[in-house]
Order: C-alpha cells, then sequence, then structure tokens
C-alpha cells in the first residue's frame, strides 16, 4: 500500500537518491529542504514516514523532531533521523526527542529500504 | 601652680603662723600681768613699736631659708625624679636619674634606675631579635624572589582580598593592557603590581569560583588541592590560571575551618594561546575531515547502490545518479584541499577542561541557585564516582541560567538534580514538575545570552554545550509528570583520587621549608648540635606482647618525620608486619590488630631495611624508646639491620622537665602539654603524638638550659637513673 513519505534534507545530491528509492518502494514522496518548508509540510502532506536530516538550515532535525512528537495529532509519523553527527550522544540525544530510527551517513541503502519497511509495518 | 607663687604662699603662710603664735605668746602673757604690770609695760612696749615690727618682718628672712631648703628636699626632688621617669620611658632609655633630695628620694631614684637598667636591657635584647627576625625573612624573601624569577611561569601570589602580594617579572609581561586598540608593544601597562587587586586582571567571579573549589577540595583533604580555570588577558591573550592556596599557620586547622585556614591564594599563570590554536586546528581538521565528508560519502554511495539495485532504470535517471557521483567526488577533492590550507583561518575557540567531580559541580551549582536564584535545590539520584571533564564556572553560569528563566518564567520553585553514566557520558539532569516547555522555548534558551544570577555572561547556553563537546535535551517523564532538561557530558578518569590526610593536627604545609638551608650537613653525631635544628624519626611499634626476648614480636611499625622544628605530617612510614607467630586476643584488643590483617603482610626482615632508610640521618626519637629499642637491636643479628641512630626517649624528656611529677605516660604527657590524642594505639596515631609532644618539648628543655643533643642525653641518663633509684 503507497504511504506518504517525507523527506528533510538540504543536500540535494542526497535527496535524489533517496527519493528514487522511496517511490521505487511505491510510496508518495515529498521533499522539503529546510526544518521550516519540513514542518509545514508536516501539516500540508501529512506524511506517515519522515526521512530527516538532523543539520538543515532554520530548524534542527532534533528540534523539527520534538514539535512533531509534541502535536498529538502527528502521533503516527514515524521519524527517521539520518545524520553525518555519529556520536553515541547524538544518537542518545536523537531517540530521546523522539525519533524512531537513527541512521549514520553515510549509509547502507539496503539497510534504510529495511528500517523504512519496517517503521511502515510492511 | 607656679613654683614662685607656691614658694610665695608657703613662705607668707609659714611666717603669718609664726607672727600668730609669737602674739599669741605675747596676748597669754599680757592675760597673767596685773594692772600696775601692764601700765608700767603698756608705754614701753608702744615705743619700741617700730623695731618690734622690723623684727617681725626680718623673720622673714631666715624661714625663707628654711622653707627653701624644705622644697628642694620635698618638693623639687621628687619633680625631678618624675621628670627623669618621663625622659628614660619616652625619649632616651639610657637616661638615669641623679640622686637629690632626702635619703628615701635618693633611694627612690636608685630604685628607678635599677629598674630601668633591665629595661633597657630587655629593649636591646628585643631589638636584636627583631633584627635577627627581619634579616631572616628578608633572607627568605631574597630566596623566594630568586626562584620565582626564574620559574618559566608566571606567577602571582595574593591574600584573600585579591591584593597582590608578590609576583615575579613574567607574569608582569604576560599581563599587560593594551594602551590602544592596536596594541603596539612597548605602549602597554601591567596590570600586575604589588597591592594591585587581581580582579582587574581575571573577572572576580571567576576567582571566587575558583576559591570555592578550594575550599572544597581542601576539605576532601585532596593532595595537592588546586583548582584550574581558563580567561583571556586584557591584551587577549588565552590563559591557563592554576590556583593553589596559601594557608595559615594556625595549629588548629581542621578539615572543617579549612575555610578559616586560606589566607591567600597563588596563581601560576600559562599562557595557551599557541597551544590551542594548534589543537584547534588539529580538532577542526578532524571535524572536517569526518564530518564533512559524511554527506559527500553518503550521497556517493546511495546513488551507486540505487544504479547497482536498479539495472532497468532509463538512462536519464542512470546519468542524473552519475552526475551526482562525478559531483560529490569532486566536492570531496576539493574539501581535502580546502581543508589543508583553510582550516588555520577558521578558528574557534576551544577551552580546556579540567577534571571535575559531578557530584562537586553539581553542589557548586546548587550554592549558586539558592544563594543567587533564591530556589530551594535537591538532590534525586546523584553517582558520587562520576568524573567529568568540564570549565566547571561556565557549566555552572549555565546550569544556574536554565534554573533561573524555569523560575522567572514558569514560577518553578524546586529543582532537583541527578547525575549517572550513560556509556561515555554522564547524564546531569535539571529536574523539575509542573511545567512542560515549547521546542521554541527551550531553543530560544538555548541561544540567548546567558543573563543568569545577576552577571552578564557572553555565552550562550549553547556555546558553554559545544565547549564542552555536551549535548542538551528537553524530556518528558510522562509517567512522573516530570520534566528535565538532560545534559550529557564526556566523563574522564580523575587526575587523582581524593586522599586522605593522616589524621592529624597539621600545622603549616610542608611541601617547602626554606630553613633547611641553614642546616650544616644532617650529622646528627654531634651532641653539640641544637635540638631545635635536628631532624628526627618519632616511631613507634606494636608487639605481639611485652616480652621481647620473650618471643614477641612487632607488628607494626609508623613513623613521622619531624624536621626544623616541625612535624611533616605528609612524610610517615606505617607498615602492618607478618609477626609469623599468634596474635594474642589481648594483643589484638589493645592495638585493634586482628591476626587477619597480618596476612600478606610482609615479614620484619623485609621491612626492617626500609624503615632504616627511612630514618637515615635522623635522632631516633621514641616514648619508652628502650622498650621499642630492644625489639629493633634483638632483630640485628637475624635481619642485618642495625640501628645506631641517637636515642631520645619523650618518657624520660618528660621526667627531666618535671622532675616532682610522677605520671609520665604518653597520655598523661600529652593533656599536660595540650596534644590532642588522635588514632591511639596505633603506631602511626602514637608516633605521631609522640612527635607533637616532642616538639612541644624542646622550648621548656632550653628552659632548663638543656639546649643540644649531648645536653638532653645527659640530662636523660641522669632522670633515667634516678628513676632507677626510686
Amino acid at each position: 500500500m503507497a504511504k506518504r513519505i517525507l523527506i528533510a534534507d538540504d543536500e540535494p545530491n542526497i535527496v535524489v537518491s533517496l527519493e528514487f528509492l522511496m517511490k521505487k518502494m511505491g510510496h508518495v514522496v515529498r521533499v522539503a529542504s529546510n526544518g521550516e518548508e519540513a514542518l509545514d509540510a508536516v501539516g500540508e502532506f501529512n506524511p506517515d514516514l519522515i526521512l530527516l536530516d538532523i543539520m538543515m538550515p532554520r530548524m534542527s532535525g532534533f528540534d523539527l523532531c520534538q514539535t512533531v512528537r509534541e502535536n498529538p495529532a502527528w502521533k503516527g509519523i514515524k521519524i527517521v533521523m539520518l545524520s553525518a553527527k555519529g556520536r553515541e550522544i547524538e544518537v542518545n540525544k536523537g531517540m530521546a526527542v523522539g525519533a524512531d530510527a537513527y541512521v549514520t551517513k553515510p549509509f547502507s541503502t539496503r539497510e534504510l529500504v529495511a528500517k523504512v519497511r519496517e517503521l511502515l509495518g510492511e | 601652680m607656679h613654683g614662685k607663687v607656691r614658694f610665695a604662699l608657703v613662705l607668707g603662710a609659714s611666717w603669718g603662723v609664726v607672727v600668730l603664735a609669737g602674739a599669741a605668746i605675747v596676748l597669754l602673757a599680757a592675760a597673767d600681768l596685773g594692772e600696775a604690770e601692764r601700765a608700767l609695760l603698756g608705754p614701753i612696749l608702744r615705743e619700741r613699736a617700730p623695731s618690734l615690727t622690723l623684727a617681725t618682718l626680718l623673720l622673714l628672712v631666715p624661714l625663707a631659708f628654711i622653707v627653701r631648703a624644705l622644697c628642694r628636699r620635698y618638693v623639687t626632688a621628687p619633680a625631678k625624679l618624675v621628670e627623669d621617669a618621663h625622659i628614660m620611658l619616652a625619649a632616651n632609655p639610657s637616661h638615669r636619674a641623679s640622686p637629690r633630695g632626702s635619703a628615701e628620694i635618693r633611694r627612690l631614684a636608685a630604685g628607678l634606675n635599677a629598674f630601668a637598667d633591665v629595661r633597657e636591657s630587655l629593649l636591646r635584647d628585643v631589638d636584636a631579635r627583631v633584627r635577627e627576625a627581619n634579616e631572616h625573612i628578608e633572607e627568605e624573601r631574597n630566596r623566594l624572589a630568586a626562584l620565582m624569577s626564574e620559574l618559566a611561569h608566571s606567577v602571582i601570589v595574593c591574600n584573600v582580598e585579591g591584593r597582590i602580594l608578590l609576583y615575579n617579572a613574567r607574569a608582569m609581561q604576560l599581563l599587560r593592557k593594551p594602551l590602544d586598540e592596536a596594541g603596539a608593544p612597548g605602549k602597554a601597562h601591567s596590570l600586575v603590581g604589588l597591592g594591585r587587586s587581581v580582579f582587574a586582571i581575571f573577572d572576580r567571579n571567576v576567582i571566587i569560583h575558583a576559591l570555592e573549589t578550594l575550599h572544597d577540595r581542601l576539605r576532601q583533604r585532596t593532595r595537592a588541592p588546586v583548582a584550574s580555570f581558563v580567561a583571556a588577558t586584557p591584551a587577549g591573550q588565552l590563559v591557563r590560571v592554576q590556583m593553589a592556596p596559601v594557608r595559615s599557620t594556625a595549629s588548629d586547622r581542621t578539615a572543617e575551618n579549612a575555610r578559616d585556614a586560606v589566607t591567600g591564594f597563588v596563581l601560576v599563570v600559562d599562557n595557551i594561546t599557541r597551544r590551542i590554536e594548534s589543537g584547534n586546528r588539529r580538532d577542526l581538521l578532524l571535524e572536517t575531515l569526518t564530518q564533512g565528508t559524511r554527506a559527500s560519502l553518503a550521497s556517493m554511495r546511495a546513488a551507486i547502490e540505487t544504479i547497482a539495485s536498479f539495472p532497468e532504470m532509463d538512462q536519464e535517471a542512470r546519468d542524473r545518479f552519475v552526475a551526482i557521483i562525478g559531483e560529490e567526488a569532486r566536492r570531496l577533492s576539493a574539501c581535502l584541499d580546502e581543508t589543508g590550507s583553510e582550516f588555520a583561518d577558521s578558528l574557534r575557540t576551544e577551552w580546556p577542561l579540567e577534571d571535575m567531580r559531578g557530584s562537586d559541580l553539581i553542589a557548586a551549582a546548587r550554592r549558586r541557585i539558592e544563594s543567587r536564584v533564591g530556589v530551594p535545590t535537591k538532590l534525586e539520584k546523584v553517582d558520587e564516582s562520576i568524573w567529568l571533564k568540564v570549565d566547571s564556572y561556565s557549566l555552572m553560569q549555565g546550569i544556574a541560567y536554565l534554573v533561573k528563566r524555569l523560575h522567572d518564567e514558569f514560577g518553578i520553585r524546586e529543582i532537583r538534580f541527578g547525575l549517572e553514566a550513560a556509556g561515555q557520558f554522564a547524564h546531569l539532569d535539571v529536574i523539575w514538575s509542573g511545567a512542560p516547555l515549547g521546542v521554541e522555548t527551550t531553543m530560544s534558551w538555548q541561544t540567548d545570552p546567558m543573563a543568569a544570577g545577576g552577571e552578564a555572561s557572553p555565552l550562550t547556553l549553547k556555546q558553554v554545550i559545544e565547549r564542552h563537546s555536551a549535548e542538551i535535551w528537553y524530556q518528558i517523564h510522562k509517567p512522573s509528570q516530570r520534566e528535565y532538561f538532560r545534559i550529557a557530558i564526556p566523563l574522564t578518569q580523575p587526575e587523582e583520587a581524593a586522599w586522605s590526610a593522616p589524621a592529624v593536627g597539621a600545622s603549616r604545609p610542608e611541601f617547602y621549608d626554606f630553613d633547611l638551608f641553614h642546616q650544616s650537613g644532617q650529622r646528627p653525631e654531634q651532641d653539640d648540635r641544637a635540638l631545635a635544628q635536628l631532624s628526627y624519626t618519632v616511631f613507634d611499634t606494636e608487639t605481639t606482647g611485652l616480652s621481647p626476648s620473650g618471643g614477641d614480636e612487632i607488628v607494626s611499625i609508623g613513623a613521622v618525620r619531624v624536621v626544623n622544628g616541625r612535624l611533616l605530617d605528609h612524610e610517615v612510614f606505617e607498615q602492618l608486619i607478618d609477626p609469623q607467630r599468634d596474635m594474642s586476643p589481648e594483643a589484638s584488643r589493645i592495638t585493634g590488630i586482628e591476626a587477619s590483617m597480618l596476612e600478606h603482610q610482609p615479614t620484619i626482615d623485609k621491612v626492617l631495611p626500609a624503615f632504616l632508610a627511612f630514618c637515615e640521618d635522623t635522632v631516633l626519637v621514641a616514648h619508652n624508646a628502650a622498650f621499642d629499642m630492644r625489639f629493633l637491636h634483638l632483630k640485628e643479628e637475624a635481619t642485618g639491620v642495625r640501628f645506631t641512630h641517637p636515642v631520645l626517649d619523650t618518657l624520660l624528656l618528660s621526667a627531666a622537665i618535671h622532675p616532682q611529677l610522677e605520671s609520665h605516660g604518653l597520655e598523661a604527657i600529652a593533656e599536660r602539654m595540650g596534644v590532642n590524642p588522635i588514632g591511639r594505639h596505633t603506631a602511626l596515631g602514637d608516633a605521631i603524638m609522640t612527635g607533637e609532644i616532642f616538639l612541644r618539648m624542646i622550648p621548656l628543655l632550653a628552659q632548663q638550659g638543656i639546649r643540644t643533643l649531648g645536653q638532653a642525653r645527659a640530662a636523660s641518663r641522669t632522670t633515667y637513673l634516678a628513676r632507677i633509684e626510686y
């Protein structure tokens, strides 16, 4: 079943691959290139899952994640954090602010796809 | 009253008395006369009236002589004496009263002169001593100055008020304030000067915080209590400052009044600007090479894996992915080139951090919050074993800042702290309940400049957190309805474990002693060396019993050194010894040493050589030394270790000082001398007590003319014989 995926990342070159992969999985994809745009998109697009980069302009992935988790209406949204920050402590922080998964860049596309499948219950 | 007026008055009065007495006699005689006699005498007297009046007036002359002589003897002489006394007292101690006046007053003058003689010699003596002491101090000061000028570090010594008492040339050079913006060399004046305030150089609050840290460490009896902080100098250099306490010489210093015992502090200032720069370069290079390349690698890897996974992909899509791979590869190369040349120019200040116990950081933050923000604080689970790498001042400021905003904006009335380890980090939680925060609030709190606790800091909480390579986030614990900020701080191993000093009433710190320069070689064999100048090993042994020749053995040796009249409570010897025989319950009761404690301890043949080395070139001192020496001597053959040192016995010395007293037990003497008994019936505890007693005996012995080692030994022999005779 087609799900709605929001990709929030300011690196266009990774977005191309992520978008391609998600579409190939049969999902509907929307792209946001900064934190605020992503937050607007959450309201309009009502995604099932967000692929969320941490270091974005305007609003960081951590803050966006926490904002989403504050709103009960968005309770069901799955969040996968993608980050070039790979320290244990950032992973802890990501999980603490409400991410469902934390993936350190560079990552294996196969594992990312598997993780998305798992979170969407497919 | 003026002398002449008084003389005239006295003269007039005495003349009046004489005249009145004469008149009275005449009148009395006249009353006796018959009528005829009176008639006969009347005209005769009336005729002679002028000459009688003249005679009466002439009477004044001898009277004047008599009154003057009396005045000289009884009025002027004492007055002169008073004057002499004033001169001796105020102006010239060598002046003496000249004897005059009556015999009594002459004797008084002689007595006064005798007093003056004594006083003069006392004054001379005091002068000489003051001069001697001043020379001594001057010499020490010169030595210290010479030492400091050789140091590669900048050193400043301050009193507790922050006034500079001592500094070296390097400190003056480093801590200059540029006169103009450009800070041209030569046009700068130093902020360092005697009597100036150190707060003109370093922020008062930073110094006060470091002092508080020192007090905490003193209370914990850290071996080398030092606090450190990093600051920018007025000239923009980055310096690392280490602060060590200057402790008072008060002998009653204990852990509790450590605060009172600190009379000042020493700052050792080290310019770390360059070190920071090179350190930053390395860090930045690492960061650019790891974090900066991850994004490009991620894009490339995703593109390659996508092409590989979907071979049926159309040409257009494939071209796009290939273009991405090419672009990211070029970006990676460019990134490598740039890091090689550019990272040096874009430096961000990174702070060197110090090791601090987590619970100490929380304690400091609590004090600050309670005193400045006025919010009561409590502790939840705090792991005492956690050590953090922090800039304690800025982090503490950050915590106080958060609490102030919670208090001001959400009316939070109580804050709790928690601390636990999580992997390589410690989670320091600032906990409250009843006020959930929005993301925007927590975001803005982190990026606003901190202004908590009444002082403005140019830093933001975010910068403070970054400085620590830490993370901070806000979380809600739903089940307990509590909210908290979690600060994750890198863990570290302590640079040294808190060290517990032997429990003694410490005197001044013994890590230096300039008086050692006066030591004319350590040759205690010389009996004519003064007692106060010798080095001693004061020791005590615990044994399995009281019969050295009956097979009892030493189970413990404790010793402390006394050098230059000071008990060095950091230079101690303490060792349990396996006696290789049973320990009787009685002996265990007295010594507190159980047989099980002696298993795996070294045997006497291993311990004695070490103890001999500890005693090298000293005089041995023990209470009832004969007992301990007997044990040592009995081991000579078996161990080959010979103790040939001169020995003093506090028991015998006590008998020499107080021959009339009967009790010369260690406890009785301690009580007489005002020494607190600490850790009695451990070898080290008794040795330290004996050492304190011995130190107090030295001046008492001197009063009896016993000043040298030879005299002390002779006195001991005498009392020993005297005691035997009793």
